[in-house]
């Protein structure tokens, strides 16, 4: 072998992560979501320190207000004031969404890769698991699981992380089965790779753009979820606003306040087209193969 | 391990694969024995579905789950049918390495090429990563890759097919290992570029004494590039011998087939190719005679009774036919050319 070359260069990996910043601020989809989501993030924050009005405070005689300069966004059934009720909301949110999404990729993707990976009789007891668990609707597991434990937000979390776990099984495992066929896995086995190191380093960051795109559609699905449960008085328990709850409140004001139900309704769709923005520029970002063309 | 001039490098036994497929159970390859040296070439040549392939990848140890294999493997005299996958781990890529087809998809789009030659490197050797990146930026510098240093940290879809071949080639090589597969190397690649793939291939073998199998369908590529070959056909090895007994003599009716259909320069205007009747034999359901007697000219009843044995016909050319008297008699004067 003849010996290393003098040149020295600087290590590809700190040179990528250099590139990876520059081209990201360029993305533009990148940057509106991830401005939108950071957004969404300040508000949750912002309302441990600060909110305009007590978002538990009841003040009846003040209900359904229209905007003004004190009730910025005007004042629910209640009395209470939506600018404060969205702020404090969004913890619930943020909290649902990255939760349960989080134990449905933790679990789902590393059971995906597993049955992938395995194949045989491993395979076919965790697909048959995730189909079972597949055919109980989230809202009914929230059900039994508040039988159990009582309704409050850790159920709703919980049952919705369950529900998302076969989602991500089944995504995880069709898009790895195809890596895994792929000439270069056969190469990396021909290199002497075992099946985990050929999981973690190519299965994995080959299916990751899809991964990234079906997480911020399961983060959307969740909110929804949330509001859903709340709605059905298994979720968020009152007092603790959260968007869906606001949402299902103003249901049956649709007629006389319809912006009740627009502002949750906008605040959610912010938190998700944020995601799927964000979820679209990383996947854009993570590809190697686009990264010249933007 | 014994005397090493005298012990083959690998030593292939008997070999048997059966593999599932939709059809049930197949015997995709039979009665497959070879030696190989160190420093020695052997061709494979058949078409697709003779088990070439599959004798590769058993080699590897790269079958599938289901697949079962009988017969024997010995590398230095170490058997490798049964290895646990672990163990052959620790093999691949570090003492027998393979070239696959296609050099578009045998690099992974989302690593570097520098990472993908280096990795055998700290995983069988240990080598720290500083160290393997050099190595790894010698070795690409090795296989002709222009401006390695610089393009080392480059992604595969950055390189023209014959450079990616050339990384495929660097990332076999990085182990220096004893035994190399090139399975179809230069198949998906320009006519120009073939050349000088194989001739790298070549010198690399040569300046590193390792035995390489060369597996193509391509007769030419055989003749200029290897010493010894075997030509397969529904899973058995039908002809077998230096490629100059197989190129001279050419003993069976299918590599005489085989001569028959190559197109060649100086032919007429309009002459069709000659090709060879039938096609190949499902693996589900072979004959149990010889795999070939369907489409073979000089069948008889007996071709039907039993897969022959392989004949020496002198000077350790074997030929699987049972009716090598008449087929080489005639082949010398119709198609020697």
């Amino acid at each position: 072998m003849s010996s290393a070359p003098t040149i020295t260069l600087a290590p590809a990996a700190a040179r990528r992560a250099n590139g990876f910043w520059r081209r990201a601020l360029r993305h533009r989809s990148f940057v509106l979501g991830g401005a939108l989501c950071l957004l969404v993030l300040f508000a949750a924050l912002l309302s441990l320190v600060w909110t305009p009005w007590s978002a538990y405070d009841l003040d009846v005689a003040a209900k359904l207000r229209p905007p003004s300069a004190s009730h910025w966004l005007g004042t629910d059934v209640l009395g209470r004031d939506i600018v404060s009720l969205l702020l404090v909301g969004a913890r619930a949110t943020i909290l649902v969404g990255i939760i349960a999404v989080g134990i449905g990729l933790t679990f789902g993707v590393g059971l995906g890769l597993i049955a992938a990976a395995r194949r045989g009789w491993t395979e076919e007891l965790i697909m048959r698991m995730s189909d079972f668990t597949f055919a109980f609707p989230a809202v009914l597991s929230a059900i039994m699981l508040a039988a159990v434990v009582g309704p409050g937000m850790v159920t709703s979390i919980t049952a919705i992380g369950i529900f998302q776990i076969p989602v991500f099984v089944r995504v995880t495992r069709g898009s790895a089965g195809a890596i895994w066929a792929r000439e270069f896995v056969l190469a990396a086995r021909a290199s002497g790779k075992g099946r985990f190191r050929i999981t973690i380093e190519h299965v994995l960051p080959n299916i990751m753009s899809v991964l990234i795109v079906q997480a911020t559609i399961q983060f959307a699905l969740a909110i929804l979820a949330e509001a859903a449960l709340s709605y059905l008085g298994l979720g968020t328990q009152p007092p603790t606003p959260s968007w869906g709850r606001m949402l299902n409140d103003a249901q049956s004001l649709l007629f006389q306040s319809p912006m009740l139900a627009v502002y949750p309704g906008m605040a959610i769709a912010i938190a998700v087209l944020g995601l799927n923005l964000l979820g679209d520029g990383l996947r854009d970002l993570l590809d190697p193969r686009l990264s010249r063309e933007r | 391990m014994g005397d090493v001039n005298d012990m083959p490098l690998i030593a292939v036994e008997g070999l048997g694969i059966s593999l599932n497929t939709s059809r049930g159970r197949a015997q995709a390859v039979r009665e497959v024995s070879f030696t190989l040296r160190r420093g020695e070439t052997l061709g494979l040549v058949g078409e697709s579905g003779c088990g070439k392939s599959i004798t590769a990848l058993a080699l590897m140890g790269l079958l599938p789950d289901s697949a079962v294999v009988s017969g024997s493997i010995r590398l230095d005299g170490g058997e490798l049918v049964g290895l646990t996958d672990p163990d052959y781990c620790r093999l691949r890529g570090n003492r027998i390495s393979m070239i696959f087809q296609e050099p578009m998809t045998a690099l992974n789009p989302m690593h570097t090429i520098g990472r993908q030659v280096a990795e055998p490197l700290r995983r069988h050797k240990k080598l720290p990563a500083a160290q393997a990146r050099g190595q790894a930026i010698a070795l690409l510098d090795r296989v002709g890759l222009p401006d390695a240093s610089r393009r080392v940290d480059a992604y595969p879809h950055q390189f023209s097919g014959g450079q990616r071949q050339r990384v495929t080639i660097a990332m076999a090589l990085a182990c220096q290992p004893d035994v190399l597969i090139a399975d179809e190397p230069t198949t998906a690649l320009d006519v120009t570029i073939q050349r000088q793939i194989l001739d790298l291939i070549a010198d690399l073998v040569e300046e590193r004494g390792m035995a390489m199998i060369l597996i193509s369908h391509d007769l030419g590529v055989i003749a200029e590039n290897v010493r010894r070959m075997m030509v397969m056909y529904g899973g058995t090895v039908v002809e077998s011998g230096t490629t100059e007994q197989v190129f001279s003599r050419i003993g069976h009716p299918y590599t005489q087939g085989l001569f028959r259909a190559r197109p060649r320069l100086g032919a007429k205007k309009g002459t069709r190719l000659t090709t060879i009747a039938g096609t190949v034999p499902e693996l589900a359901d072979l004959p149990d005679g010889c795999t070939f007697a369907d489409r073979c000219p000089l069948v008889i009843e007996r071709c039907h009774a039993a897969l022959p044995a392989a004949f020496d016909v002198g000077g350790d050319h074997r030929v699987r036919c049972i009716r090598t008297d008449v087929s080489m008699a005639r082949a010398v004067a119709e198609i020697g050319a």
